[in-house]
């Protein structure tokens, strides 16, 4: 098949710190004719017209308005990722443009993580290691201790796919399992994993040993965990947020790890990512962070890559988009 | 009651370093009364008769044939933990004593380190905080992977009570089980964590994406994984040790490590502990080293006492004994 027959594609730029990947061009270049911003530049009279859809591949390449205005057959915005908080939905729909993420094939790596800075902070597991390769460690402590996963309270914010998927391992850890949701999941889906809904967020933070965040973000969930919300924490609680930096008031969360308002936190995410070098977050003992590793295994990132070649698909041949975003 | 009735118990020390923990302490006076080593030795004529038994925490103290030959009336020797390889047990035998651990007090709190480890491993857990906080860090690179849990193979070796619970978490992690034990499990258990028999421990080298280690440490499990075994595994497994660090052939580990016969390790037990600080298991980017903490969490050292002391009350009443280990 020429090249001329394959649907012109705009990508940011292939390999590098945040191009598509190497390893996955082989699979989209039987599909699509893939044009990077750089050949798009060069050469924006004639590929502008050309190009019917957008693989944005972490938030790349940025959409303003300006390049929707030179795109006059953009279809369809392939987004990676579930999260679409980067992308403006209302002046994409102006344009009569079509977005689609990648909502399933990432839970349940981000509810795996979720579960693994759970056990990590509860059992200081960096720390741990710090200690065991450390040039001055001469003995282990025998009063060195962590605390227990194992038949505690997880309250789980937000009880979407992921959420659940974390509930459904919890389970397995004897953990009782509340959770707080925009709606009441059906009786089998609580039952199956023995969760108990909370109608009022206050009264989840207040019952939690664990509290894990697995919310969209959006204007109402904006700053969810704010001053107020860490006070009703147990003063032994962890947070956890596998979400959005946004959905915490992250100066509250300093101030209350400061003041031991609740005893530990571990974020994938923050805001902004990476944080400055002289953020106090990066300092605290009590603290874990990792760099928004949620999707990033190698398994996933092929199945996000395949999803989003199948939204364009389909975007591009007037077929239902299986993954569409909705305003 | 006055204080002399109550049965003596020997320890190594209050407090400090590696002697009993207060809040334990406050649980075990409650039933007898306790004897430092440092007492011991000051008053040996005096203290070695009420001595009873002794609690063996974090293995100490020491128990030799000299310390045994000075405790006439030792009835029991109670070990906080369900590891005993760090007595003798035919020698404590032959002096009439008992030995007890505490088989159902480590089993959740040591099956939850071995899932950390193998998430944390998996997801590069641990270089990823590095680079969190690193002063060099000015984004985070788009192509920066870990490995699967889910749906992943998981291979246990050594099924006891530990080696099931991990089984039990990892179904939830969708994950496919294989174990090899020194004797397969019913069928009933088999099914209800979906675990696969592997009679020879090859089929389960060879099938892993991570092998996790949850045996007792015996002279027959001593440096059961060699460089045969590591070399049947695959060169994209991990390989999890829970147990004790000489199940493992440690310096093996470090060439299967160092050449990529496998992929990662991460281990909670080593021999020793601390390794040598100039040990080249220390200079690998591969492993994840955490210093024994599969029982350290207040909640489990408790019921590790609680269960030691349930242990040497059952002993010394005559009553049927929970937890008792017998030589091979």
């Amino acid at each position: 098949m020429e090249d001329q027959e394959l649907p012109y594609v705009l990508i940011d730029c292939i390999g590098g710190k945040h191009g598509v990947y190497e390893d996955h061009t082989e699979f989209l270049k039987t599909r699509f004719c893939l044009i990077t911003m750089k050949e798009y530049l060069e050469n924006k009279k004639f590929l502008g017209e050309k190009i019917r859809a957008i693989f944005m591949w972490y938030h790349k390449p940025v959409i303003d308005e300006e390049l929707l205005q030179s795109l006059p057959n953009l279809k369809v915005v392939a987004s990676s990722g579930v999260g679409i908080d980067h992308l403006d939905l209302n002046l994409l729909s102006s344009f009569g443009v079509k977005v689609s993420n990648t909502p399933f094939v990432v839970s349940t790596d981000t509810a795996d993580l979720g579960v693994a800075l759970m056990l990590a902070s509860a059992r200081r597991l960096v720390e741990g290691y710090q200690m065991a390769v450390s040039p001055d460690t001469e003995y282990f402590p025998a009063d060195w201790l962590g605390v227990e996963v194992s038949g505690t309270a997880l309250g789980i914010i937000g009880m979407g796919t992921i959420g659940y998927k974390v509930a459904q391992r919890a389970r397995a850890f004897d953990m009782k399992i509340l959770y707080h949701n925009r709606n009441q999941r059906n009786k089998e889906e609580e039952s199956a994993v023995g969760a108990i809904y909370c109608k009022k967020i206050d009264d989840l933070l207040q019952q939690s040993d664990f509290v894990m965040l697995a919310v969209t973000l959006t204007p109402q969930t904006h700053k969810l965990i704010g001053k107020r919300e860490l006070e009703l924490m147990k003063p032994t609680a962890t947070l956890i947020n596998i979400s959005r930096g946004l959905v915490v008031d992250q100066d509250a969360l300093v101030e209350a790890l400061q003041n031991k308002v609740i005893k530990a936190a571990a974020l994938d995410v923050t805001y902004p990512e990476p944080l400055p070098r002289d953020h106090p977050l990066l300092k605290m003992k009590n603290v874990t962070i990792t760099p928004h590793i949620g999707s990033a295994t190698k398994e996933t990132r092929r199945l996000m890559m395949e999803n989003m070649t199948e939204n364009i698909q389909a975007a591009l041949t007037g077929l239902p988009i299986p993954n569409e975003v909705l305003l | 009651m006055a204080e002399q009735e109550l049965p003596g118990v020997l320890i190594l020390d209050i407090g400090g370093i590696h002697g009993v923990l207060p809040n334990i302490v406050a649980l075990l006076q409650k039933h007898f009364r306790l004897i430092t080593m440092k007492e011991f030795l000051e008053n040996k004529k005096e203290m070695s008769k009420k001595i009873q038994s002794v609690f063996v925490f974090e293995r100490r103290p020491t128990i030799d044939q000299e310390l045994l030959e000075s405790l006439p009336n030792l009835k029991v020797i109670a070990n906080s933990g369900v590891g005993v390889d760090h007595l003798d047990l035919k020698m404590i035998s032959n002096f009439g004593v008992k030995v007890t651990n505490t088989p159902h007090a480590v089993a959740d709190t040591t099956a939850d380190i071995g899932m950390a480890l193998m998430l944390a491993s998996a997801r590069r857990l641990v270089e990823g905080c590095q680079i969190v906080i690193s002063p060099d860090t000015k984004y985070f690179a788009v192509d920066w992977l870990g490995v699967e849990v889910t749906r992943a193979t998981l291979g246990i070796i050594g099924m006891g009570n530990i080696g099931y619970k991990v089984a039990q978490r990892a179904k939830a992690f969708e994950m496919k089980i294989l174990y090899h034990n020194r004797n397969q499990r019913k069928k009933e258990e088999e099914q209800a964590v979906g675990a696969h028999y592997c009679e020879k421990m090859e089929d389960l080298l060879q099938q892993s994406d991570f092998v996790m280690l949850a045996l007792n440490l015996t002279p027959e499990t001593c440096k059961l994984i060699g460089k045969r075994e590591l070399g049947l595994m695959k060169p994209t497994a991990t390989l999890i040790n829970i147990s004790r660090g000489a199940v493992i052939d440690q310096d093996a580990l470090v060439e299967a490590l160092q050449k990529k016969v496998i992929m990662a390790a991460a281990l909670d037990v080593t021999d020793p502990e601390p390794l040598p600080r100039d040990h080249p298991l220390l200079k690998l980017n591969n492993i994840i080293i955490t210093p024994h903490i599969g029982t350290a969490t207040v909640q489990a050292i408790r019921m590790m006492a609680e269960e030691a002391i349930a242990n040497m009350l059952a002993v010394l009443n005559g009553q049927p004994i929970p937890s008792e280990v017998f030589p091979k």
